[in-house]
């Protein structure tokens, strides 16, 4: 260590662009000839399509073409990872299985005569049964999706029942079980999903620009899918407004504005409207089930068991049916129990659920901490001491659910904790205000979370990437140039949607190279030039393509110290760099700049004998394991129980993951997080009517939260560096989600447990607070 | 969220706004858009021709005239709810302002224009009603003026008819004793967002019984409405708590309540009687 760059808040340098309005996102590129698709949705969440007449909207002026079914059929359905189930035709075919689902596309000269278009395309439907409600789709009384056999399309299992059963029969032992909804949710990226096809006949090759996280992914499948090798297929993801997870697909509408634009031999964009956007993308969540905790009356937990239901929607799509698989990794939280986890995965007739921030960890944490607080209730023993009895406390650690985690801290993490929130004094104001009739509550929660998906080892359990085309484990990689003028450029092969890669790379090279954070520009999301790489998604980037990148640093470094020890006549070991350049351990005055090595570099007539030339190194990282970041949050509610309305009065929350590049890129990962799972907690529900019609589908109706509906977090972190990559990092992208929801709810319940109340399912609207109060049917 | 395409007039004279609106069927103004431009991205609303009065003088200002506050047709939501005339006069009308929408919605969208739009759960039509505003609507052939109370027919129907222009809100100036307040539940809880019940009261206290009261309820029922039954068990009290409980009780008589996503028909009842408390309170405590 050299420069003392890491660790370091540095400004964002993606900021000045997006601050003035100049970022670049895909629906800003314009190209000439350029047309527009828009598309025909099912207004039905089951319906056989009799016929589609699209004629009135062929004869409009500006209408270029109208595709359906039989115009894509033989490029096959939607490719998934985990094919588990029904796949999606590229546009429904026979039946629509969810309203939303794309029927036709059109293509027109612009937006206005598209959806005119979409407009006057009559699609003759003949309304079939739907199923949206979960427990009734699990008992097959209605198939939705008649390419299934049954609903219920695959089960995830671990742990042991008879462990659970020899629980039970425990003298004494104390048994708390309380069936939840982790409700359905509607990923709301502040950009909508936009792709720009340009296929040009003349070099035979497919551009598209899109606003993905999988760059690399998406031009393995556009290749599959098309036919084209990876030399003529060229995915570009700009600036993207936000993620979630939700841009962690190959999704139809990629592949038919590709279709469409070989089809017509022009240019075509599609952008999707924030209407659109509610039921053309993703779903995340959508759970219901029962968590027991089975325990003594002191507070140690002899046993923990869920029985849950989860939401996959009509079709199966990249990790649909894989995101349980990621909670089942982390089930038994940060605990030292037993366990018996059993989670169904059953279709309904509503829009595909996949990756939402934290996907299937958040669902498994909430379910497994909301227990926990319910137990710790019933034997009268305060949640926090219950959670302490019965932490892992030896690294690495075997978990119930047959996991490896890798380092941990748990007591000193939730002893800061409740430090920081003064947690005794919070008790006896909580107290005070009850005497004043105001009903304050304390909730907590801890989480483990798995994440820098890397371990080629995983490939084997799911999460493989074969089926797009690509390699099938997640490794990640990171190529490090230094240019003639002494500067340096970073390619990699993630594909960040606000994470401040280009900030958080270029302080790992400047550290290693001592090469200034503004003379390096770090490069993604163009698979023309980044190094092969899988994207950005669940908390990976940095523990393995960041690691990557510091090996490619290190070899970089060492041959500029080889350069420049031969350039100053000393010994390579000798070499030190900072401030811009290299020189020699105590002669601070016999220094080479990077501009000087870089000449030397490129001309290998200067080098030593038998060095190649150039100045830039490659390196592909594959971790031993996933990193197992963690954390407890602490969050105190008001609820005004004459009208069920709950303000989040405070928020502390103390995370862990490992060493820190930014501090204050990490700090708004977790204010994110922290949002969404708030917003989980007291706003968010896509809401279906019993026929499957989306009744959440704008944002009138569908609450994301702002600045305004939050309080200023308070945040403090402990740290327990991993070994299983070079830097000690973990990931943070998803931690603040998985903690939040339950402390919310926790909170809330604590607030309100006087009245009677044990439980209450979210989102915690007033309404339900109320009727949960007054008995009113809750 | 691509409109049908439509005319778009930009009148800089009310004449030339109302000679237009005559002369073309389907006409529709446009003060800040912002329920009007959602509707029609959406198209769940697709006029023909947009009016846009916004470069029209003199519609943009708060005075005081004879026995009344003017609120002219392009004043702000923002302009209303720091207006010092408006926090003397119109209390109630301030705070429904302040609590609408958030900042952008507030600098864009006008208070005569949430009027004319007469969503069911718009705050200032409540204030409106409580403090016995005037509405005054303007067509090519003359002028006249609607009781607030009159002006909210059903959901997003006013009694506009397809030719007028709202000019002007008028709030009777208060006298010596009277009060007004509002207070609601929004959707997204606390005070944001449209309200799921909603109550503005105005009282006038003489010699320590109140004289003179009226209530405006929104968000419950299919349009902003007076509860009569309310203010009336209010009048003769001196106001003390069990009166304000038992006036409150009263809240919804002659309002069909009706349940949506934020609330059971119970629940908004509850609601409705809860508000009406607070804001008789803040009311009678000022
Ligand atoms: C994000 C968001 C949040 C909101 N939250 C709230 C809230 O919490 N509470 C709330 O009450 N409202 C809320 N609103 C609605 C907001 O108050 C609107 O501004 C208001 O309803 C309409 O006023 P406007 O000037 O924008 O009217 P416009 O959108 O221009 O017009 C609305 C309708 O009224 C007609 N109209 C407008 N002005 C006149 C006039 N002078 N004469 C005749 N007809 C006219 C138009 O023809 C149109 O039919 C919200 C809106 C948004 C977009």
């Amino acid at each position: 260590m050299t420069a003392n760059v890491i660790g370091k808040a540095i400004r964002r340098k993606e900021d000045p662009a997006l601050i003035q309005g100049k970022g670049l996102y895909t629906d800003d590129m314009k190209m000439a000839g350029m047309l527009h698709a828009a598309f025909v949705r099912s207004p039905f969440g089951k319906a056989r399509i009799l016929g589609i007449d699209a004629s009135r909207a062929t004869e409009l002026e500006g209408v270029h073409a109208v595709y359906t079914a039989e115009d894509v059929r033989q490029l096959g359905p939607l490719l998934a990872q985990v094919a588990i189930g029904a796949l999606r035709p590229l546009l429904a075919d026979g039946t629509v299985n969810h309203v939303g689902e794309a029927v036709a596309m059109v293509v027109a000269t612009d937006r206005y005569v598209a959806q005119d278009a979409v407009d006057a395309v009559d699609v003759d439907y003949e309304p079939l049964e739907a199923v949206v409600d979960l427990e009734d789709a699990a008992s097959d009384r209605t198939i939705a999706n008649d390419t299934n056999a049954s609903n219920v399309i695959h089960v995830w299992e671990v742990g042991d029942a008879d462990a659970v059963a020899a629980a039970r029969a425990t003298d004494g032992a104390v048994e708390v079980s309380v069936k939840m909804i982790n409700q359905r949710l509607i990923p709301t990226a502040i950009e909508p999903r936009s792709a720009l096809a340009d296929y040009n006949g003349g070099y035979g090759n497919m551009t598209l620009y899109s606003s993905s996280q999988i760059p690399h992914a998406v031009a393995g499948a556009l290749g599959k899918t098309f036919g084209l090798s990876s030399n003529n297929v060229r995915v570009i993801a700009p600036e993207v407004g936000g993620g979630f997870g939700a841009k962690l697909n190959y999704y139809s509408e990629e592949a038919l504005v590709t279709f469409a634009s070989r089809e017509l031999g022009s240019p075509v964009k599609w952008t999707e409207t924030r209407r659109e956007a509610s039921v053309a993308t993703i779903h995340g969540r959508g759970w219901v089930g029962t968590a027991t905790i089975v325990g003594t009356g002191e507070g140690k937990i002899l046993a923990y068991e869920l029985d849950a239901l989860s939401d996959m929607g009509a079709y199966t799509q990249n990790f649909t049916v894989a995101i349980p698989l990621l909670g089942q990794y982390v089930a038994p939280g940060q605990y030292d129990i037993p366990i018996h986890w059993k989670v169904q995965c059953v279709a309904t007739n509503a829009p595909t659920t996949d990756a939402y921030r934290g996907a299937g960890r958040p669902e498994a944490i909430f379910y497994l901490e909301r227990a926990i607080d319910a137990f710790a209730r019933e034997i009268g023993m305060d949640p926090a001491d219950v959670r302490k009895r019965n932490f892992f406390e030896e690294f690495p650690a075997t978990t119930a659910a047959g996991m490896l985690m890798d380092s941990g801290d748990y007591g000193a993490n939730l002893d800061k904790l409740l430090e920081l929130a003064d947690y005794q004094g919070l008790r006896r104001k909580q107290e005070e205000a009850r005497a004043e009739g105001r009903t304050i509550g304390i909730g907590l929660s801890t989480y483990v979370e798995v994440c820098g998906f890397g371990p080629s080892a995983l490939a084997e359990g799911g999460f493989s990437w074969a089926s797009y085309g690509l390699p099938a484990a997640f490794n990640g990689s990171g190529l490090v140039r230094v240019n003639p003028d002494g500067t340096a450029t970073v390619m990699i092969g993630t594909g960040p949607s606000g994470q401040g890669h280009e900030t958080t790379w270029a302080q790992i090279v400047s550290e290693a190279l001592g090469i200034a954070v503004e003379d390096i520009q770090v490069r993604h999301g163009d698979t023309r030039d980044s190094p092969m790489g899988i994207g950005t998604f669940g908390s990976r980037s940095l523990a393995v393509d960041g690691s990557a990148t510091s090996q490619a640093a290190e070899k970089v470094r060492e041959k500029a110290a080889r350069v420049a020890a031969h350039m100053m006549e000393a010994s390579p070991d000798d070499i030190e760099f900072a401030d811009g350049g290299a020189h020699v351990t105590g002669s601070p005055d016999k220094t080479v700049t990077w501009a000087e090595i870089a000449e030397v570099a490129y001309q290998p007539h200067r080098l030593p004998d038998g060095m190649e030339g150039g100045m830039e190194a490659n390196a592909v990282f594959s971790p031993a394991n996933a990193t197992w970041p963690f954390g407890s949050h602490l969050a105190v509610v008001d609820v005004d129980t004459t009208t069920g309305d709950v303000t989040l009065l405070e928020y502390f929350a103390m995370d862990d993951c490992g060493n820190v590049i930014n501090p204050m890129i990490v700090d708004g990962q977790v204010h994110g997080g922290l949002a969404q799972g708030i917003s989980q907690a007291l706003f968010e529900h896509a809401i279906f009517d019993e026929d499957g019609n989306l009744l959440t589908g704008s944002l009138l109706d569908y609450p994301i939260p702002t600045a305004g509906d939050l309080p200023s977090f308070t945040l403090d972190r402990t740290t327990t560096p991993t070994d299983v990559n070079p830097m000690g990092v973990k990931g943070i992208g998803e931690a603040g989600t998985i903690g939040s929801a339950q402390t919310v709810l926790n909170a809330v319940i604590d607030a309100v447990a006087h009245l009677g109340v044990t439980h209450i399912d979210m989102p915690l609207r007033p309404k339900r607070v109320w009727q949960a109060i007054h008995g009113n049917g809750a | 969220m691509f409109s049908r395409q439509f005319e778009y007039l930009a009148p800089t004279s009310l004449d030339d706004a109302l000679s237009a609106l005559a002369s073309t069927p389907g006409a529709k103004i446009m003060s800040g858009g912002q329920s009007l431009i959602p509707l029609m991205k959406l198209r769940l609303f697709s006029p023909g021709t947009v009016v846009d009065i916004g470069r029209i003088d003199g519609l943009g200002d708060i005075v005081e005239r004879d026995d009344h506050i003017s609120i002219g047709a392009l004043v702000r939501h923002n302009q209303t709810a720091s207006d010092p005339l408006v926090a003397e006069h119109a209390t109630a009308l301030g705070q429904a302002a302040a609590w609408t929408g958030d900042h952008q919605v507030r600098n864009r969208g006008t208070t005569c224009g949430a009027m004319a739009h007469a969503d069911i759960a718009a705050d200032q039509p409540a204030a409106a009603i409580a403090l016995g505003a005037t509405m005054v609507a303007r067509s090519s052939s003359g002028e006249r003026e609607i009781p607030a109370q009159e002006f909210f027919v059903d959901a997003l129907t006013s009694a506009l008819s397809d030719d007028e222009i709202l000019v002007e809100l008028r709030v009777p100036t208060s006298t010596n004793g009277s009060t007004s307040a509002y207070d609601k539940l929004g959707r997204r809880g606390g005070h944001t967002d449209y309200a799921v019940a909603g109550v503005a009261v105005w009282v006038q206290v003489t010699d320590g019984s109140v004289s003179d009261a009226r209530i405006g309820v929104t968000g419950v029922g299919t349009r902003p409405s007076l509860a009569e039954a309310a203010a009336s068990a209010l009048i003769g009290t001196d106001g003390n708590d069990e009166a304000i409980t038992d006036a409150a009780a009263l809240v919804t008589d002659g309002i069909t309540v009706i349940e949506d996503l934020y609330g059971s028909v119970e629940y908004k009842t509850h609601l409705a009687k809860v508000f009406t408390e607070r804001a008789l309170r803040q009311a009678l405590a000022g």
